[in-house]
Order: structure tokens, then sequence, then C-alpha cells
């Protein structure tokens, strides 16, 4: 108990953090237009492939002559880089043919 | 100094996320605000690599190996970003989700294998977060492949006897080995068992939900990476990742909530798998004993050229066919002949909701066309045809009349008020959710069967002549 407790006070930064991102997230989506969801499912889909960052530092740790580790490690990159990449890129693909826009009302 | 100059960098990036997603929830500035988070996404990326641990030379080969996964990672990415028909955009989606579950829980088994496990006696907070990872991002992979192996249709929907049953075994057996191994047992195999529960998990519980409710699936996939992807940030206190997932995985579960709003269903009724398990059982007795009335191609063009007020709905069926570019075409002829045109939108036309908002702009047709259920159907009664284009479910009045029905409560297009009903399909199958729509059967209804594309360049042709 007292170590749970422990390692909640230790984080208490990091729990902060959480909860005022959590409600970050709920306000910025909430007045999503429908038209605008499937963009910003692809959108958000992209931006969580920010966990590529953790797969990098991961390789940045591992011993160079850890192949398990760098094998593994080397997986996570690309595809974690697929997420990043092919997300955004599919994403402005969506958003492209919202471009050309003509007469607003 | 160095490291910062790193956390004023991930502090710039985090703050793009959150620019970018508000930016992405405006039709104006979506564009810009997905490139602003793209550019914050590079910058965080090159800066981990150069910025957070000094340069050693006895780690070429990392720095080898990371520059390769990076750009393997890109050219596929870009390859398949590129390539995929409109139509596919959601199972790519479901694709890359699946793809960002995969790296959490791999960064999870690394970690894994570098940690000393605590005795037993303390509370080991991040070999938690390690486990939790692990989880998410096996769940979110597996599930999202399935569905993206549904969607292109490579998988069939299938239900297992007593498959919820399994289901919550599966996921009691996972909190079970989470807590042992979190009492000290911190056993590699049982990891490993974990891991493996955890990906069948994922498989059994996308499994039997039915292909309309994908979407919702996919969504919320979409916010378990974003938790996983978090759960790592929790790991390496690194705020950009804590931000970025938290980030995605809340507006992710919002998205979720909001689009089973749209159907009128709870999330729950949808992980249950309604849809997928009455399947089969819809109203199948009718057929054949009622006909549906044609109409032919000229009449159609006559009837449309002489009416005030003409609604088109479309469906996946006009994406399937990529008619939307002749379906604007046709719009437009009609509007010349002062004849006024909507879209109705229902919120889960299509594969997934903003599905045919996606597809018409994509055909140049203006946003204030383009009309939301709530705003169209206080109007259907003034409307003279509606003209629906491969769309089923979200027209069918038994949502409304019929309580046995799988898709009853859903909220739908209203078009049986309507004046006159044109359905264009290829034939009288059934829709996504597999039950018969008696709307065919009505009086006011025609059909006018054929590829959605072929028909409307046919009509285009003949509305010329008119």
């Amino acid at each position: 108990m007292e170590e749970s407790l422990n390692f909640i006070g230790e984080n208490m930064e990091m729990i902060y953090f959480l909860i005022l991102a959590i409600l970050l997230g709920v306000e910025v989506i909430s007045n999503v237009p429908a038209i605008l969801h499937t963009p910003l499912m692809s959108g958000a889909n992209a931006i969580h492939g920010v966990v590529v960052v953790g797969a990098i530092i991961v390789m940045l740790h591992a011993a160079p002559d850890n192949y398990p580790s760098l094998i593994v490690g080397f997986l996570a990159v690309v595809m974690g880089t697929l997420n990043v990449v092919g997300g955004f890129v599919v994403t402005d693909r969506m958003l492209e043919m919202f471009k050309k826009k003509p007469k607003k009302s | 100094m160095s490291i910062n100059i790193l956390e004023i960098i991930y502090l710039i990036a985090s703050l793009t996320f959150v620019i970018g997603l508000k930016m992405l929830s405006h039709p104006e500035s979506a564009r810009k605000g997905n490139l602003i988070a793209a550019v914050g996404m590079l910058i965080a990326v090159i800066a981990t690599i150069s910025i957070y641990q000094p340069f050693d030379n006895s780690k070429l080969i990392n720095y080898g190996l990371i520059a390769l996964g990076l750009l393997v990672g890109t050219i596929i990415g870009t390859m398949m970003a590129k390539k995929v028909q409109m139509t596919a955009m959601p199972q790519m989606v479901s694709f890359f989700n699946g793809m960002g579950g995969a790296c959490a829980a791999l960064i999870a088994i690394i970690e894994f294998q570098n940690h000393e496990v605590g005795t037993g006696s303390s509370f080991d907070g991040e070999f938690l977060v390690m486990l939790l990872g692990l989880i998410i991002g096996s769940v979110s992979f597996s599930g999202s492949m399935i569905a993206y192996g549904k969607l292109e249709g490579k998988i069939k929907d299938k239900v297992l006897p007593m498959n919820q049953l399994i289901n919550m075994i599966m996921l009691f057996t996972i909190v079970a080995l989470t807590v042992y191994q979190m009492l000290g047992y911190g056993d590699s195999t049982i990891f490993y068992v974990l891991l493996v529960v955890a990906l069948v998990y994922g498989v059994l519980f996308v499994m039997p939900i039915g292909g309309a409710d994908m979407p919702v699936v996919i969504s919320l996939l979409n916010s378990f990476t974003g938790v996983a992807a978090a759960f790592g940030g929790f790991l390496y206190g690194n705020k950009a990742m804590l931000t970025g997932g938290i980030l995605v995985g809340s507006a992710g579960t919002i998205l979720t909530i909001l689009m089973c709003k749209a159907m009128n269903r709870s999330l729950t009724n949808v992980l249950l798998g309604a849809f997928g398990g009455t399947k089969a059982s819809g109203a199948k007795g009718e057929v054949g004993e009622q006909t549906a009335k044609e109409i032919s191609i000229s009449d159609t063009a006559v009837l449309l050229s002489y009416s005030q007020n003409v609604v088109i709905v479309p469906g996946y069926g006009l994406a399937v066919a990529q008619a939307q570019h002749i379906c604007h075409e046709l719009e437009q002829l009609l509007e010349e002949k002062g004849v006024t045109v909507n879209y109705a939108i229902h919120p889960v036309a299509g594969r997934m909701p903003g599905h045919m908002n996606v597809l018409l702009a994509e055909a140049d047709v203006p946003y204030e066309r383009m009309q939301e259920m709530e705003e169209i159907n206080p109007r259907m009664a003034n409307t003279d045809v509606v003209v629906v284009i491969g769309a089923n479910d979200v027209v069918n009045p038994a949502a409304k009349k019929d309580p046995s029905s799988p898709i009853y409560g859903m909220p739908i297009l209203e078009v049986d008020q309507a004046k006159n009903v044109i359905i264009l399909k290829r034939g009288m199958s059934a829709g996504y959710a597999g039950i018969e729509n008696e709307l065919f059967f009505y009086p006011k209804t025609r059909m006018l069967f054929g590829d959605a594309k072929d028909s409307l360049q046919k009509l285009t042709a003949e509305v010329k002549e008119v």
C-alpha cells in the first residue's frame, strides 16, 4: 500500500499532466462537425504514432551486441514510422479534397 | 544543457499535437492542422535521435538500424497511403493504428528484458506501466488487424459459440495474470503468456462485431493505441509521448461515444455485437412475397427534371462504384434546370462517419449542399424525389417501426416521408446489417437496378435530353 502511494507521490507531476491532457483531449474534440469525423480519427491515429519516439529511445539504450533487442527495436521503429507517416499522408489525402471551396455561404 | 533543449522540443511537439488536433476539427483549418502536427512529430523524432543520448561510436549499428527503420517505414507508409482507394480509407486507418499498437507492445517486450523485477515486497510501478503497455498495445494490434481484414472482406464475420463468455474469461485471465505479475512473480513465461492472451483477446474482441459497427471499433482501438503510447511515455518520462498518447486516448474515446450516439446505441451494445449476433435472423420470410417496382432510366430522368426539390442519399454503394463525380455532375445539371438538390448525409453512412463527406468533397460538391440528418429530416416531406444511391440500412423504416429489428432505435433519414423514392441498387440484396428493407416495397418507391456509376451516367445523359 505504502509503496503504491509512494509511486503516486513520486509521479504526481505526471499524474497532473495526465489528467489535464485527458480534459484537453475531450475539450478539443467535443465540437466537431460530423463531416470531419473520419479525417479527425485518422489525424489522431497519426498523432499516437509518437510512440515511435519510444522505439527510438529503446534502440538508443540497447547494447550494440544485444541482437534480440536490436531486431525487435528495429521492427518497432518500422511499425511506429508506418503509423506516423501513413497516418499523416492518409489524413492529408482526405483533407486535400476539401481544398477547393467554391462560394462560401 | 542539451537535455533541456530536448525537453523544450518535446514541449513544442506536444503543443503542435494539441493545436493540430484543434485545427483538425474545423473544415477550413483541418489540412494545416494535420501538417502542423506532422511537423511537430518530425522535430520530436529528429531531436530524440540527435539529443537523447550523446553520439557514441560503439553504437553505430544502433543509429544505422534506426535510420533504416525510419526509411523503410516512411517508404512503405507513403506508398500505402498514396495508393489506397478512397473507399478503402477506413481499413487503412485501422491498419496504421495496428502498427502503432504493435510498436507500443514491442517496446514493452524489450523493456521487460532489461527490467529488474521487484522482489515481491515492493510495488513496482514501472513494471505495471510496462505490462499495461504490452496488453493494450497487443489488443489494439490484433484487433485492428481483424478490423482491417473484415473491411477488406478477407475475414468473414464469425461468432464463436459463447463468444461473450469466452471474452469475459479471457479478460479475467488478463487481469489475474497482471495482478499475479505485480505481486512480484515477474515471471518471464507468464509475461509471454500474457502477450499471447492479449493478442487472442484482441481477435475475439473484434471478431463477433458486425461490419456496420466497425467504425466504432476502429475509433475505440485508436484510443487504445493512444493509451498504450501514453504508457510508453510514462515509462520514459517522455512528455511528447504522454501528451500525444493521452490526447488521442481521450479524444478517441469521445469520438467513439459520438459515433455510438449517432446510431442511438450504447457502446456496450455495440461491443456485445448486437448486429453480428442477429445477422441472419432478419425478416427473411418476406422476400419473394412482395415485389419491388422498377423504374426506367428515362422515367427517372423526367421525374427528376420536373421536380423542385431533390435529395440525394449517398451510401457505401456510391463509394464502391466510385460514382461521386458523376453524381455531382447530375446534381449540377439538375441545378441548371432549376431543381434544388441537396445531399442527406447520415452520420454513419458508408463505413465511417464522415466517409461520404470526404467522398463528395473529392468530387467538389460544396459543403452547404451536404446536410446532416437533423437538418434534412424535417424537410423530407417537402421533397419531391429522394434518390438513394447505394445506401440501405440508414433509410430502413424498420429502425423506427420494428422493435425486433437489430437496427431498431437507430435514427434514420426519413426518406419515406418524401413524395417519391428512387433507389439505385445492384440487386435486392440486404444491407450491411443483413436485414430486409421494407422501404423497397412501398408504393412510392421505385428501384433502378444496376451499378451506381453506370446508372448515373445513363441518367445524366438522359437528363441532358429532357
